[in-house]
C-alpha cells in the first residue's frame, strides 16, 4: 500500500498520515505477538517527533525502543519491520502471526487407555469410589475418571510456607519503631515508651519445572493442572516452566482464572511436547538468565535425560546451593520397587531434598502439603 | 500521559545543545564511552522526552558505565540507587532522623513548650528528613538518577519507582508533595534474572544491549587503554569471544575485557600469550568452574 511505503518520505507536518502509519504498524506487532499497545504507541509517536522520520534508522529505533518490552520481542520486531516498512506491502500481516500451531491436550488419550485395565486398582468394596480414585495412577485412568481427578486438582487450594518479607508491622518485640515512639512521644509530651516493630511475611517462591517429553505425555496435562492451582492460589510466588527438548515459561499463561483456558494457552505456547528431554542444557539456560534464590524448586519428570548426566547434576547441585528445597516429582516413584536408575536421576540425586511420587491425586495433594509446610 | 511526553525543561547547557543522536555520540565518545546507533538514539529520546531509560543486558555490557558517561557529559551529578532484596521506602525514598528529632522534643519540653500542634510542625520539618536517592534526585536538578539492577529488588520495590517516574513527585504525608523542578535524566538497568513488571517498562524506552561485536570491543579497548596496542587488544576482543561461545556460568563482558587487557598492560604484555593469559584468567572469568573448564579445554592457546 503506497500509504505505507509513504511513511517513511512524509514530512512532520503530514501528522496525520503518520498516525495512522505507526498505528498500523503497532497493530502488526500485537498480532505477532508483541505488546505495542496504545500508549506505546503514542509513546513512539512522541519519540518520532525529536527523530528524522525520513531516516528508517530512526523511524527502526524509535519503535523497538517505545514499543518492545524484552528481548524475546526483538526478533519479532525485527520481521514485522521488515515485512511493514520493507516494500512488501502484500505481506503486511506477517504469516507467522496467524499460523499458530494448536495442540490439544488428547495426551492422555493415547498413552493411557491401553493400559487402563487397571494393575494397580487393589482393594474394591467399601472405600468410597474417590478415595480409590485418588490413589490410582492417572496415567491408568478412563476419560471420566481423569476428569474427576482434574476437577479435584482444579479445587486443590494450595497453602504455602511462609518466609521473612521485608515490610515491617507493629510488634510487642522486634526492632525499634521510630515514627511511632515518635507519634506518641508527641502525644504524651514525652518518651514514656519505645515501640517495635518486626518482619511481616511473605509467601514463598516456588519455581516449577514440568517435563512435557514423550515419556512424561501421560503425566503431563495433570502436571499443568497442578501448576495451575498452584499460580492460582499464590500468583506473585510461583513460576512455571516446561522443559523438554526447550525452556518456555508458562506462568503468564497459567494465570487464567479458567483451567480448560489456562490449559489451552499453555499448551500453546509449548513448542516441544512429546520431544526428548535435555533437562540439563534447559536448567542450566534458567540458571544464566534467572535465578531461584530463597525459592522452592520443583523439577517434575521421570528423568530420562537425553543430554549429557554429568552436566545435569552440576546444575541440580547449582540450583540446590541457591533454592530454599529442591524437590523432584518422579511419576514413577509412586511403585514399592521403583528405584532410581536413569541417568538423570541418579545424576541428580545427591543435591534433592526430596524425591515424591506425581502419578496419583494423593501424590500431589502430598506434594501441596509438603509447599504448604516447607 | 498526554502533557508529559512533551520537552523535558532542557537539563542543562549541553543537553540543549544535543540535536541528534549522532551528537549524543560525539559527546558520549569524549567521555571514552563508545555507543553504537541504537545506544545513542535511545539516550537521546529519553533526554528529549524526558522518560527514564530501561536497559537490559548481560552483566559487564556497559549499562551502568553509560549512566556515569551520561552524567559526566551532562556536568550534572550522578546518583545512583543500588537495588537489592528487601530495599524499601526508607532506605530509597526517604527517612526521618528519629535521633534528632527526639533531641528536639526533649529540648522543647526543658524549654516548657507543650503545644503539640507547634511541636509536630517542627519535628517534621524538611531539616530532620533524610532524603534517599530518589528523593535527593528529584531535589537535585540537573541530576542523573541511576537505579541499579532493579531486578534485584523486589516487586513492591517496582511500585514505589513506578510512582515516582510517572510524575516525579514524591508525597510525604506529614511535609506534603515534593515536585521536582527540572526531572532528573534517570537510567534504570536490569541484569534480567526477573522479569520487570510491564506497568514499569511502558514508562521507559525500552532498550536491549548485547555484548559489542568484535570491532566495536577492539574500538573500545583502545578508546579506554591508551597504553594498549592494537595487536592485544584484538587478540584479547578474539579471546573474549571465544570465551563467550564456550557456555561459562558467567561469560565475561566488556568490563571484564577491559580488566583483563589492563592486568595484561600491568604485567607488560604486548600480545596474549597462553601462560599471561592464563596469570591474568581472574580478571575475565569469576567462577572457579569456569578458569578450571577453559583451562582443561585449551580454550586460551588457539590464537
Amino acid at each position: 500500500m503506497s500509504e505505507d511505503a509513504g511513511a517513511l518520505t512524509a514530512t512532520s507536518e503530514d501528522v496525520g498520515g503518520l498516525a495512522a502509519t505507526m498505528t498500523g504498524f503497532a497493530r502488526t506487532l500485537r498480532a505477532a505477538g508483541v505488546g505495542a499497545d496504545h500508549e506505546r504507541t503514542h509513546a513512539l509517536l512522541g519519540a518520532l517527533r525529536h527523530l528524522d522520520v525520513t531516516r528508517p534508522a530512526d523511524v527502526y529505533w524509535a519503535g523497538r525502543l517505545t514499543l518492545c518490552a524484552g528481548p524475546d520481542d526483538l526478533p519479532r520486531y525485527d520481521r514485522c519491520f521488515q515485512a511493514y516498512f520493507g516494500g512488501r506491502t502484500a505481506s503486511r500481516r506477517p504469516a507467522g502471526a496467524v499460523s499458530v500451531t494448536r495442540h490439544t491436550l488428547t495426551l492422555g488419550d493415547e498413552a493411557g487407555d491401553e493400559t487402563g485395565e487397571g494393575e494397580n486398582e487393589s482393594a474394591p468394596g467399601s472405600a468410597s469410589r474417590t478415595e480409590l480414585l485418588r490413589h490410582r495412577d492417572v496415567a491408568a485412568l478412563t476419560e471420566a475418571e481423569r476428569a474427576e481427578v482434574h476437577r479435584m486438582l482444579a479445587m486443590l487450594s494450595a497453602g504455602r510456607a511462609a518466609r521473612r518479607s521485608r515490610r515491617f508491622e507493629p510488634a510487642a518485640r522486634g526492632r525499634l519503631d521510630q515514627r511511632r515512639t515518635i507519634r506518641e512521644a508527641l502525644r504524651k509530651g514525652d518518651v514514656a515508651r519505645l515501640l517495635r516493630r518486626s518482619h511481616t511475611e511473605r509467601p514463598r517462591g516456588v519455581v516449577l519445572f514440568v517435563d512435557v517429553s514423550g515419556s512424561m505425555a501421560p503425566y503431563a496435562e495433570t502436571l499443568l493442572r497442578f501448576a495451575h492451582a498452584l499460580v492460582r492460589s499464590e500468583p506473585r510466588a510461583t513460576r512455571v516452566y516446561s522443559v523438554g527438548t526447550r525452556l518456555t515459561p508458562l506462568t503468564a499463561e497459567l494465570r487464567h482464572r479458567d483451567p480448560g483456558t489456562a490449559l489451552d494457552a499453555a499448551s500453546r505456547a509449548i513448542p516441544d511436547w512429546s520431544g526428548g528431554t535435555r533437562l540439563g542444557e534447559e536448567l542450566q539456560e534458567f540458571l544464566a538468565r534467572r535465578h531461584a534464590r530463597g525459592d522452592i524448586v520443583v523439577i517434575a519428570s521421570d528423568g530420562w535425560e537425553r543430554g549429557d548426566p554429568s552436566l545435569l547434576g552440576a546444575q541440580v547441585a547449582r540450583l540446590s546451593r541457591q533454592a530454599y528445597r529442591v524437590i523432584w516429582v518422579n511419576p514413577h516413584k509412586g511403585y514399592a520397587d521403583y528405584e532410581p536408575l536413569t541417568g538423570g536421576m541418579r545424576a541428580a540425586l545427591p543435591y534433592l531434598d526430596d524425591l515424591v511420587a506425581g502419578h496419583s491425586l494423593a501424590a500431589y495433594e502430598d506434594l501441596s502439603e509438603r509447599l504448604a509446610h516447607a | 500521559m498526554l502533557g508529559r511526553t512533551g520537552e523535558a525543561k532542557g537539563a542543562t547547557g549541553v543537553a540543549a545543545g544535543i540535536d541528534a543522536p549522532g551528537r549524543l555520540v560525539e559527546l558520549l565518545d569524549r567521555q571514552a564511552y563508545l555507543a553504537d546507533e541504537g545506544l545513542a538514539t535511545a539516550a537521546f529520546l529519553a533526554l528529549r522526552m524526558g522518560r527514564p531509560l530501561f536497559l537490559e543486558g548481560e552483566a559487564g555490557v556497559g549499562k551502568t558505565e553509560l549512566a556515569k558517561a551520561l552524567a559526566a557529559l551532562l556536568e550534572a551529578p550522578l546518583i545512583r540507587l543500588q537495588c537489592y532484596e528487601g530495599l524499601d521506602a526508607a532506605q530509597a525514598l526517604y527517612d526521618w532522623d528519629f535521633a534528632r528529632q527526639l533531641l528536639h522534643l526533649k529540648a522543647a519540653e526543658a524549654a516548657g513548650i507543650t503545644d503539640v500542634g507547634r511541636l509536630e510542625g517542627e519535628i517534621y520539618d524538611r531539616r530532620f528528613l533524610i532524603a534517599r536517592p530518589l528523593l535527593k534526585a528529584l531535589e537535585t536538578g540537573p541530576s542523573v538518577l541511576l537505579v541499579d539492577e532493579i531486578d534485584r529488588a523486589d516487586d513492591e520495590f517496582e511500585a514505589f519507582l513506578l510512582e515516582v517516574l510517572s510524575d516525579y513527585t514524591i508525597s510525604i504525608p506529614e511535609l506534603g508533595t515534593v515536585r521536582a523542578a527540572t526531572p532528573p535524566v534517570v537510567v534504570v538497568t536490569s541484569n534480567r534474572t526477573r522479569e520487570v513488571h510491564d506497568a514499569l517498562k511502558r514508562r521507559c524506552l525500552y532498550h536491549w544491549l548485547e555484548h559489542p561485536d568484535f570491532d566495536r570491543e577492539v574500538a573500545i579497548l583502545l578508546r579506554r587503554l591508551p597504553d594498549c596496542t592494537e595487536t592485544l587488544a584484538a587478540q584479547v576482543a578474539r579471546a573474549a569471544a571465544r570465551l563467550r561461545g564456550a557456555g561459562l556460568v558467567k561469560p565475561p563482558g566488556v568490563a571484564e575485557t577491559l580488566d583483563w587487557a589492563e592486568a595484561l598492560l600491568t604485567l607488560g604484555a604486548k600480545e596474549l600469550d597462553p601462560d599471561r593469559a592464563a596469570a591474568t584468567l581472574g580478571a575475565a572469568l569469576k567462577y572457579r568452574e569456569d578458569v578450571e573448564s577453559v583451562l582443561s579445554r585449551g580454550l586460551l592457546r588457539h590464537e
